[in-house]
């Protein structure tokens, strides 16, 4: 038997897109730029996936209402960043991070608390009924957007990028814009996190062993519900920190953000497999070159092509490109 | 009722009925498993085995009657908490974790370990001798291997600590004659350290190689409760609880 027998095949997936493309892009300066945003673009969608992918592969909790820490995140942090007007007009980089990374963390912290309190009241009484939760947690999103809308006003909000983080850097001809370095450095950091969280620690190994068979688990003797919780409340909290990077990615927010971007979390997470991490990031990947590459190419298209792709992808796997064992 | 004497009884359930949704399996199961000793669940498919063990660790609960482990009442106690009581449960599946790797199975199990290094050397060594498919495969994923090497690894990561109780829900399903074999050898030595066994088994020949009391069920209740020996000595019981001779 070898020792590593590791499934690279899917790794593949997101150069071959790019490859595939690029011929029919022309210029490589664009297709450069291009590939950069649409990294970018996938490593946010990671982040704000990669809380969901676990939750359903834990608990088999089909939470639609992930999107409201999407939105709770992005206004947290224009109230924390237009409270910090002075760091965020300066165009020395270190004075805008030193804005927006307490923003991230506010948000995180009170996305992660409503988390809490939307687990305890509306996930809670629905463990184990599909139908319900795809109800109640649509409905707590709503209820979650309209608390928002309470708070922070109806209309649509800036979130300007900071100074220091416009413009452009360029690589021969083609510009990759600063902030989208940024996405990608903050995406690798997560998932670095994560990959370290799950892969190295005993509380990580609950976790996966509890994507296979959380009755296991329970039966080794370890309170799943009680991780479950933690990792709920943790999901939340990246998704509130997504909510930040999305909403500095499109400079405005509102109160819907986090319903637009719903489809395209799930989309993420099927073709993942269901309650893997990694295989939520070349899902989040291949969606943010998928959607770069036709919008620049066939923008009428761009709606439905990552439909096409999560199509594509399960004729190939039909449980994903790194199904979870034992579901 | 076992003939094990109250108050030599490590477990015991009384009158304990189960439902299933709109099912009712078991109705009103006696039993008593002996501190220290092997006893053998037996009966035909269907009969109420796993639910008894499943009742047993509150996977499902008792709608009516009491379970009581080392003197305690657990009949409404959750799972983990079950299991924290010092009761190592292998269930029909094997419950292995196919993603992770023999080391991490066996890691999970340790609970008074974080990490790998901190599990318990000599017992682990002891362990090795016990299934050395364990020890071969260690930093292999658990999916990989055969059948009966699955099994081996559940029963070892049951004992990866000491345990007062071990349930195993058919060790021997599927398993070649040789692996049988070293399954039962297992089973000899973990007894020789005083750990109280319930096994459910359809192989008699490994029943009566390893049982110390056996209790028959069928329909969902106890219907015969006693020594192995006895058992295995009288052909007309034989047939009359199991349609068998042994």
């Amino acid at each position: 038997m070898k020792q590593l027998d590791f499934d690279w095949k899917p790794l593949v997936l997101v150069p071959l897109l790019a490859l595939l493309v690029m011929p029919f892009i022309g210029s490589t300066s664009t297709w450069v730029t291009l590939t950069v945003a649409g990294l970018a673009m996938g490593m946010i969608i990671f982040i704000i996936a990669s809380g969901l992918t676990l939750v359903f592969g834990l608990m088999d909790v089909l939470n639609f209402g992930h999107g409201v820490f999407i939105a709770l995140g992005a206004f947290v942090a224009t109230s924390v960043l237009g409270a910090m007007g002075d760091w965020t007009g300066s165009d020395q980089l270190w004075r805008n991070l030193v804005a927006v990374f307490p923003a991230m963390l506010v948000a995180m912290a009170v996305a992660g608390a409503v988390g809490l309190a939307f687990e305890r009241f509306i996930v809670r009484p629905v463990y184990g009924q599909h139908l319900k939760q795809i109800l109640i947690t649509m409905g707590g999103m709503i209820i979650g957007e309209e608390l928002i809308k309470v708070i922070w006003g109806p209309a649509q909000l800036a979130l300007p990028l900071p100074d220091g983080m416009r413009g452009s850097l360029y690589l021969g001809d083609a510009a990759v814009e600063k902030y989208r370095l940024m996405a990608v450095v903050v995406g690798l950091a997560v998932f670095a996190t994560l990959a370290w969280v799950l892969g190295r620690t005993k509380i990580g190994l609950l976790i996966r062993a509890g994507v296979q068979d959380r009755e296991m688990v329970e039966s080794l003797g370890y309170r799943i519900k009680r991780l479950f919780i933690g990792v709920f409340v943790v999901g939340s909290g990246l998704a509130g920190l997504g909510g930040v990077m999305w909403g500095l990615y499109q400079q405005t927010v509102t109160p819907q953000m986090g319903a637009q971007v719903n489809v395209l979390i799930f989309i993420v997470i099927i073709i993942g497999g269901l309650g893997s991490t990694g295989g939520a990031l070349i899902g989040a990947l291949l969606v943010g070159l998928m959607a770069n590459y036709t919008g620049f190419l066939a923008p009428k298209v761009a709606l439905f092509s990552n439909i096409a792709l999560m199509v594509g992808v399960l004729l190939w796997r039909p449980q994903g490109v790194y199904p979870v064992a034992n579901r | 009722m076992s003939q094990t004497n109250q108050s030599d009884a490590l477990l015991t359930l009384a009158g304990v009925h189960t439902h299933i949704g709109a099912y009712h399996i078991l109705h009103g199961v006696d039993l008593a498993v002996a501190r220290g000793q092997l006893t053998m669940l037996l009966g035909r498919n269907g009969a109420g085995k796993t639910t008894t063990l499943r009742t047993i660790m509150g996977l499902w609960h008792a709608s009516k009657g009491t379970v009581v482990f080392d003197g305690k009442p657990i009949t409404a106690t959750e799972t983990p908490a079950i299991a924290s009581l010092d009761i190592a449960y292998v269930p029909e599946n094997m419950g292995i974790f196919s993603d992770l790797t023999v080391k991490e199975n066996m890691l999970l199990a340790a609970r008074s370990a974080k990490r790998a290094d901190q599990m318990d050397s000599k017992r682990l060594e002891w362990i090795f001798t016990l299934f050395p498919a364990v020890e071969k495969f260690w930093n292999h994923p658990a999916g990989k291997l055969s059948g009966g090497q699955k099994q081996m690894l559940a029963v070892a990561r049951a004992i990866v600590e000491p345990r007062k109780l071990l349930i195993v829900d058919e060790p021997s399903k599927g398993l070649a004659p040789a692996i049988i074999n070293n399954m039962i050898d297992a089973f000899a030595q973990l007894k020789q350290t005083g750990t109280t066994i319930l096994l459910v088994e359809q192989n008699i020949s490994f029943a009566k190689r390893l049982g110390d009391q056996v209790a028959v069920m069928d329909n969902g209740r106890i219907v015969h409760a006693g020594s192995m020996k006895e058992l295995a000595d009288n052909e007309d019981m034989q047939h009359a609880l199991l349609g068998l001779a042994i």
